[in-house]
């Protein structure tokens, strides 16, 4: 480990290596946790299934791949199956549980998180895949960063993908229905806002936002069918960290996340990178529990 | 006569609103003490702020001699100050008899004691208890499935089960038949000249307060007003504008 | 009266199970293990509203000390689980049933031990963040014992084998988990009519105004888990002797398996009652052995959907519904005349 550490400091061009690849992974988990606070604040849907949307999206973008289709289609094409997938999931599910306890919502989105990645390891095995479009990499400073171009085109998407996001929900009617009926239900009701409808578009845009991620981390990284679940939790440390309301802060704290997962897993291993995740969860929760302390409230 | 609380110079900001300024107040020992004003002049945040719900700004707030600003709320009960809420809380899922039994006093508690049985003695209690505030024939019932007043007189059960020193209830007669509150006010006198118990009430209804408390304060917007007892109170011209602008 | 003679009845088909139907001693095994997870998870998610997705994680540990115990009490572990698969290290029946009567309390005590800093940090938690905290826990410790080398990383433990035949084997391990199985129960049975069921309940039904009231709430929560990780160790432990191998992920801290079974049993049978999660089991188990090998994989959706199905349809379960149907086996006092009062009264508030 220590080692480790000593490359970083003697050549620091190595850091510049992981803060990218950290920023690349961090802008889908921005995505990522994006989509699941637009769900936690409209409907109050602690969505678990997050992850396993996530890499639903990486299977219909590597599959469609595999059969000849250019993955930046692919991308489309993933978020469009995911949208049903979150319609369809929003209908026979979510609804069901909205006016519930809390707890019975989660429980609900773990079984369709677990449903999904069954199904996923029963349709493409539990091989990881990934999608090497062929494009070759820019290397700078001798050889010891290594770009490739299609992460590059991958971080791209996603920022694109973010400002159309954000674009939407501010000047969009829908997505002025979303903001008002996250606020407040019953006055959005009063003013003729179809809460139902929301609700549903809601839970399919964040499907959707998913399924595009996940494309990214086909091109990004790996998938796997059991990796959904880690990517769930990641979401939730980040908007944890960031707070429900705070969009800037959940595009720091996902960035920041995959930083710090870079030089977790180059310092420590690359097998204690989920732990890490896990490290930062008990680390957020630990701080707000602190603070709440301070204010002698409860994290709720 | 001593005080058994003392609130001194308190002050309790959330935000931008300053909802307790520089408040000091003393409840008597054994007698029984009144807090009022207006919807939104500080009293249930300066109740909050006594049992250790939250902390305060500034001020010091001592329970028997003793500093309590900075404890905890548990800690604080278990001293024997207890609350009874303005939006009534008992244990829902649980019958009478078994929220009365949980409310046993836990100063002493050790370890072991968490696996105790309830003897006899506790039972009888809280049978006593029961049939105190009228809800005998009731205590088998789930407290979930009694009516709103019927809870109210459970939490009162409830807090005098736990033998406390100090009783602070938030609007005791709020939301209970009109035909029904002598019966609460007797038994607030009872409670507190049979079991000793200090008792600050916070209260809307002047003519309940009036017949109960010995000495009266009032705040507005978040300071204190007046003191006194009832009759000083129901003539000071400050109290009468407080709540006559309130309106 | 009648309950003893429930008891003892299902006691004594438990005794005479692996001699009446042998060919199900396995399934039968892993039914009483079911019964254990269901009622742990409940005492914490039931009976004290405190729903745990992370309990798995104890019994991976448990599962972890005891082959630790168990390996290292008579060879290097390090050397034992590089090596695995090769046969280099042997254990003499003495050495065998040494490290197993060690090795299994080992295991509830390392457990009981650590529920208490992990409840301590966790329980200040509520809800949804106490479920998904523990879940993070159990997902992470998959994660890192997937990558700890000293006990065999990725590719897991071998456990030492049986020493004898193995249908002793099995019939060990049966009365193994049926035995705990049954403390656990007859401990909750006393536990939930002393004063500590009391407070956990009060606990589920408004922790703030139990902690108002003076109660020692950090004190019931740590040691409730504490009990329940006890046991949860000791039936790792024991599991991971009766698979013979220890998958970091699949068998140890299974949480999309076990973990969520554990759940689904205590909430079809009724969280929060005694028999609940045993009925739960029972009714969960039963079925899953009948219906999966038929289902071809796609088992996985028709657990997704029966957990849907419960968490909207079967939210009291099956006790829950019992108790409405006949509220007289509980003792719970209905009141006819209350609903014709409850009318006068509400006439008298309404003027």
């Amino acid at each position: 480990m220590l080692d480790n550490i000593n490359i970083l400091i003697m050549a620091p061009v190595y850091n510049l290596a992981l803060i990218i690849d950290g920023l690349l992974i961090g802008s889908v988990y921005a995505l990522m946790a994006y989509g699941l606070a637009l769900v936690w604040g409209v409907m109050n849907v602690k969505n678990l299934a997050q992850g396993g949307f996530v890499m639903a999206g990486g299977y219909v973008c590597w599959w469609l791949g595999e059969n000849g289709i250019h993955p930046f289609i692919g991308l489309v094409a993933a978020a469009a199956v995911l949208w049903v997938l979150g319609y369809v999931v929003f209908k026979i599910v979510v609804r069901q549980v909205l006016d519930r306890d809390l707890f019975t919502s989660l429980l609900a989105t773990f079984g369709v998180a677990i449903v999904t990645e069954q199904v996923l390891n029963i349709l493409f095995t539990s091989d990881t895949r990934s999608i090497n479009l062929g494009y070759e990499s820019l290397t700078f400073a001798g050889g010891a960063v290594n770009l490739p171009v299609q992460k590059i085109g991958a971080f791209v998407l996603a920022a694109v993908l973010a400002v159309a996001l954000a674009l939407f929900m501010k000047r969009s009617r829908m997505g002025q229905a979303i903001r008002a009926t996250a606020q407040n239900p019953r006055a959005a009701r009063v003013m003729g806002i179809d809460t139902e409808r929301v609700y549903a578009f809601t839970y399919s845009l964040n499907a959707a936002i998913c399924g595009a991620s996940g494309a990214l981390v086909a091109m990004i990284w790996l998938i796997q069918p059991f990796y959904g679940l880690a990517y769930a939790i990641r979401a939730f440390v980040i908007v944890t960290a960031a707070g429900l309301g705070n969009l800037p802060g959940v595009i720091v704290a996902g960035l920041g996340m995959g930083v710090i997962e870079q030089y977790g897993g180059f310092i420590l291993g690359a097998t204690f990178q989920q732990a890490i995740v896990v490290g930062l969860l008990i680390v957020v929760l630990a701080v707000r529990m602190a603070q709440a302390q301070m204010r002698r409230e409860i994290v709720q | 006569m001593s005080a058994i609380i003392e609130v001194d110079s308190v002050t309790k900001t959330f935000g931008g609103v300053v909802a307790n300024h520089a408040i000091s107040l003393k409840v008597e020992k054994g007698a029984i003490t009144g807090l009022i004003g207006p919807n939104g002049s500080g009293k249930t945040t300066l109740f909050n702020s006594i049992v250790g719900y939250h902390p305060i700004d500034a001020g010091s707030i001592r329970f028997e001699g003793e500093e309590i600003s900075r404890l905890r709320v548990p800690r604080i009960a278990r001293l024997g100050l207890l609350r009874t809420f303005q939006q009534t809380r008992i244990y829902g899922k649980m019958n009478c008899m078994q929220n009365m039994l949980i409310s046993v006093p836990h100063r002493k508690a050790g370890f072991w004691d968490m696996f105790a049985r309830d003897t006899v003695e506790r039972s009888d209690q809280a049978e006593q208890l029961l049939h105190f505030v009228g809800l005998y024939e009731k205590r088998w019932l789930r407290a979930g499935e009694l009516s709103f007043g019927q809870q109210k007189l459970l939490e009162f059960a409830m807090a005098l089960m736990n033998e406390p020193t100090v009783l602070m209830l938030d609007e005791p007669t709020a939301g209970i038949n009109p035909t029904l509150i002598n019966g609460l006010i007797d038994r607030l006198h009872r409670a507190n000249e049979q079991f000793g118990i200090t008792l600050f009430v916070i209260e809307h209804n002047m003519r309940v307060i009036m017949n109960l408390a010995e000495r009266i304060y009032c705040l507005a917007h978040g300071e204190l007003l007046a003191e006194g007892t009832p009759d000083q109170i129901r003539n000071d011209k400050r109290v009468i504008d407080a709540y006559l602008g309130a309106h | 009266m009648k309950m003893a003679i429930l008891c003892a009845a299902i006691l004594a088909a438990g005794l005479a199970a692996p001699f009446v139907v042998p060919d199900y001693t396995t399934q039968a095994s892993v039914l009483w293990v079911m019964v254990l997870l269901a009622l742990t998870w409940d005492m914490q998610g039931g009976q004290m509203g405190y729903n745990s997705l992370g309990n798995i994680f104890f019994f991976g540990l448990g599962m972890y000390a005891s082959a630790v115990v168990q390996i290292g009490l008579f060879h290097p572990v390090g050397d034992y689980t590089y090596a695995a698969g090769v046969e280099l290290f042997e254990f003499t029946p003495s050495q065998y049933w040494t490290g197993l009567a060690l090795g299994i309390p080992v295991a509830g005590v390392v457990c009981a031990i650590a529920a208490i800093p992990l409840g301590l940090i966790f329980f200040g938690l509520r809800g949804p963040y106490f479920a998904i905290g523990t879940l993070a826990v159990a997902v992470a410790a998959g994660e890192l014992f997937s990558a700890w080398e000293w006990v065999g990383a990725g590719s897991g433990v071998t456990m030492p084998s049986f020493p004898h035949h193995p249908d002793l084997a099995k019939l060990s391990f049966y009365y193994m988990n049926f035995a705990i199985a049954v403390v656990l129960f007859a401990l909750l049975a006393w536990i939930y009519a002393t004063r500590f069921g009391l407070a956990i309940n009060a606990i589920r039904d408004d922790e703030q105004k139990a902690e108002s009231m003076g109660l020692h709430t950090t004190r019931y929560k740590c040691v409730n888990w504490s009990i329940a990780a006890f046991f949860l160790g000791m039936s790792g432990a024991i599991f991971g002797n009766m698979v013979g191998f220890i998958d970091p992920r699949e068998v140890a801290f299974a949480t999309i398996t076990f973990g969520i079974f554990m759940v689904v049993m205590a909430l079809l049978g009724g969280k929060g009652t005694l028999w609940g999660p045993v009925v739960g089991a029972v009714m969960f188990h039963s079925f899953k052995e009948v219906t999966w090998t038929y289902m071809l994989g796609w088992q996985w959706v028709a657990l997704g959907g029966l957990i849907v199905l419960i968490v909207v349809y079967f939210q009291d379960g099956f006790m829950g519904w019992l108790m409405r149907v006949k509220p007289e086996w509980f003792g719970i006092r209905v009141e006819a005349r209350a609903r014709e009062t409850g009318r006068a009264r509400a006439m008298e508030a309404a003027q």
